[in-house]
């Protein structure tokens, strides 16, 4: 078990290398490819103050004037030991990992980071637990009553939450509870306030992947109470609701653990929507800015961020699969 | 052939309760016969399990399904009834609401089964029995053992914990005495090792072992009547017959009454006492298996005889299937079911005193035949025309 999750860390390392250099590639070099010239690429990072002093500052901190590997070497090392580089006027120390400096904000990437990504993590383990416990609840219940006017109604909500998008849902819940004040506080200093202040973006994310997990719960459990083993346990006597709950949704629980994973490795890399429509500052925020500004060095440090979320989710979710299913073997 | 039926084996199907004027119209020998020459013992006394007139339909879009459609039989303890038909018979059918794993339809008609008649176990009626009675009868009193025993455990849950939930379900005890009784089982059941493999899951056995570990969990409970439904299927040739070696002993251990549901007469000819053979939903012939096998009267029978394989046959020989396929159990046929793969209709309009189209017209009804020993046929052929036919025509295939 121990050398699969080593092997698969190491895995994990090398597709972080692929996801950098694609990103890498698509934002330092295809600008170039396209034409644009060295300067002008440089240009871009420096922000209002266009004075050629501090474009060549930015060719050579981002080793432009060096071919393209030597760049991404230069690149990855840096997030490995750390860089000290001049920004044009002065000379300054990042120390790893190292992002690299947005010229925009006028700070490092990596402090920012940080800085985003416990606003991410609250909206995201929020929203997760609220979206599991619901998804599975509402699936199992209509599943047991199919066909009754419960089971219809939840999936017409069901198809609501998937087709209403989060910019919609959000404000509408906002505006129902009297449009209280949305920010984030810290969970350590205000564990109430942090709850309170957030559950409207929770539910407002979690409404429609909770309906998602319900669906998938649904068709999960009416497949398994089809199954032979269930109709052996009720051969053997067990009540309805070992039979369901031990039994049918033991199996049925399966699949969602893998999308379980994969969506919270998803949102831990900036649940976009949600902290857009209420200005939270989270990382997903943080992207879109940095987007709109052409501010590269958070964009790819985000990028970067996210994929090593959804890489990371993906072992955990082998793992505990593993553990979940006695047929799996690790190896 | 030891006595163990009570009376009424020959009620018709379509009016299982009333079934007394369409009996004296055919009966002449038939019943009363019948009841002088095997039953005569238990006539006052219900038999262990006793199904009468036993009706499970289903409606569904297309139409009324009648899966079962009034089959009678009787079983004690310590003896075997083989069920014997094609995929599509009922015979599956049959078996899961003896223990009633069918969900009941509603009021409705719709969304389960339409059960009528009844079923007798130990003197306490399960057709009308709530959900609650029959479900703690099941497991305890009545087991049932599954045809594919990969699927029919829970792949993520251990041998063990199988078979000890099976056994707490209806006793109070402790895990570790739940945990004993399971190795006991499959010590019983011959899996070596047992004390290490019970932590095993069902994956990490092999098909055969599986198969035993079923039983023993079948068997968790002692139950008084105990279900097969197809066995050996899944199971290699080999190991078929270990695990009805294995069955035939833990009867006799256990002294339960055992129903085998097979389409392999193989297997019945192995361990039944009695045999049913089921088409379309009924009961097509009846009687103590010595007597099927040695002068079936049915022509499906005759079918279901020639197209086994026999290993004492010039290999020249080749096997005669039945022509066509089961049929729908929306439109059942008219008249008998299986009239119209019948190779012997031609013949029974010809003879029959009822016209020509005697066999596509009129449901025959299961009636004594004129041999010695209870044996009921389904057919509208002449009981003599019958036995002369398969002396002349069948018996030298086989």
């Amino acid at each position: 078990m121990l050398t699969y999750i080593v092997r698969r860390l190491f895995a994990a390392v090398g597709l972080l290398l692929v996801v950098a250099l694609i990103t890498y590639c698509i934002f330092y070099q295809l600008p170039l490819w396209a034409g644009m010239s060295v300067n002008n690429l440089a240009a871009e990072f420096v922000g209002k103050s266009q004075n050629q002093q501090a474009i060549q500052g930015v060719i050579q901190r981002f080793h432009f004037d060096q071919p393209f590997f030597v760049q991404y070497y230069d690149y990855v090392k840096a997030i490995i030991v750390g860089d000290t580089y001049s920004d044009g006027t002065q000379l300054v120390h990042c120390s790893a990992p190292c992002f690299g400096y947005s010229f925009r904000n006028t700070e490092q990437v990596w402090p920012t980071l940080l800085d985003r990504f416990p606003v991410t993590l609250s909206i995201a383990i929020g929203a997760a637990v609220l979206w599991l416990i619901v998804g599975i609840a509402v699936g199992v219940l209509s599943a047991v009553r199919k066909g009754s006017v419960l089971d219809r109604t939840v999936m017409i909500f069901c198809l609501l939450g998937v087709a209403l998008p989060v910019y919609f849902i959000g404000p509408l819940l906002w505006m129902l509870d009297g449009f209280p004040g949305i920010s984030y506080n810290s969970f350590l200093g205000d564990p109430i306030g942090w709850a309170q202040s957030l559950w409207i973006p929770w539910v407002a994310l979690a409404f429609g992947y909770a309906a998602i997990y319900a669906r998938m719960t649904r068709a999960g459990v009416l497949d398994a109470l089809n199954d032979d083993y269930v109709r052996t346990a009720r051969a053997k006597g067990l009540g309805d609701g070992r039979v369901i709950f031990k039994h049918a949704l033991r199996a049925a629980v399966m699949p969602i653990i893998t999308m379980f994973g994969m969506d919270v490795g998803a949102v831990l890399g900036g649940a976009v929507l949600v902290e857009f429509t209420f200005s939270l500052p989270g990382l997903g925020e943080l992207a879109i800015t940095s987007l709109q500004q052409s501010d590269l060095p958070v964009i790819m440090g985000v990028t970067l961020l996210a994929a090593f979320f959804v890489i990371i989710m993906n072992l955990v979710v082998d793992v505990v699969y593993a553990k979940f299913d006695p047929r799996v073997r690790l190896a | 052939m030891t006595p163990r039926h009570s009376g009424e084996p020959a009620s018709e199907s379509d009016r299982p309760a009333s079934g007394s004027a369409s009996r004296e119209a055919h009966s002449m020998s038939t019943i009363s016969d019948a009841q002088d020459s095997s039953f005569s013992l238990t006539t006052d006394r219900r038999p262990f399990l006793d199904v009468r007139g036993l009706k499970v339909h289903f409606g569904t879009e297309d139409g009324l399904v009648k899966s079962v459609d009034g089959i009678t039989f009787g079983l004690e303890r310590g003896q075997t009834l083989g069920i014997v038909g094609e995929s599509g018979s009922g015979k599956s059918v049959t078996s899961m609401s003896l223990l009633g794993l069918h969900r009941r339809a509603g009021r409705s008609g719709k969304g389960g089964a339409i059960m009528s008649g009844e079923i007798w176990l130990d003197g306490k009626e399960l057709i009308s029995a709530s959900p609650d009675e029959l479900r703690a009868l099941r497991g305890q009193k009545m087991a049932m053992i599954f045809q594919d025993p990969l699927s029919a455990m829970h792949p993520y849950y251990t041998v063990g914990m199988q078979l000890i939930e099976a056994y707490r379900v209806h006793n109070k005890v402790s895990k570790s005495e739940a945990r004993k009784r399971a190795i006991e089982m499959l010590d019983r059941v011959g899996i070596p090792q047992p004390d290490s493999r019970v932590d095993d899951y069902p994956h990490q056995f092999s098909g055969g072992m599986r198969q035993r570990a079923m039983i023993a969990m079948s068997l968790m409970c002692d139950p008084q009547l105990l279900i097969a439904d197809e066995p050996t299927t899944a199971l290699d040739v080999t190991v078929q017959a270990q695990i009805l070696d294995l069955m035939r002993d833990l009867q006799r251990e256990f002294n339960s009454a055992l129903i085998i549901i097979t389409h392999d007469l193989g297997v019945v000819a192995e361990l039944a006492d009695d045999i049913m053979v089921m088409y379309g939903g009924k009961a097509v012939e009846y009687g103590p298996a010595k007597t099927v096998f040695s002068a079936p009267e049915h022509p499906y029978t005759w079918g279901l005889l020639s197209s086994m394989p026999r290993l004492d046959r010039p290999v020249q020989d080749r096997l005669v299937p039945i022509p066509g396929s089961p049929p729908s159990m929306i439109n059942v046929p008219s008249g008998c079911a299986f009239n119209p793969r019948c190779g012997y209709a031609e013949l029974c309009g010809r003879v029959s005193a009822h016209g020509p189209d005697v066999c596509s017209a009129v449901v025959p009804e299961l009636i004594q035949t004129t041999g010695a020993g209870r044996h009921l046929v389904r057919c509208h052929l002449p009981a003599d025309v019958r036995r002369q036919t398969f002396d002349e025509e069948i018996r030298t295939h086989l």
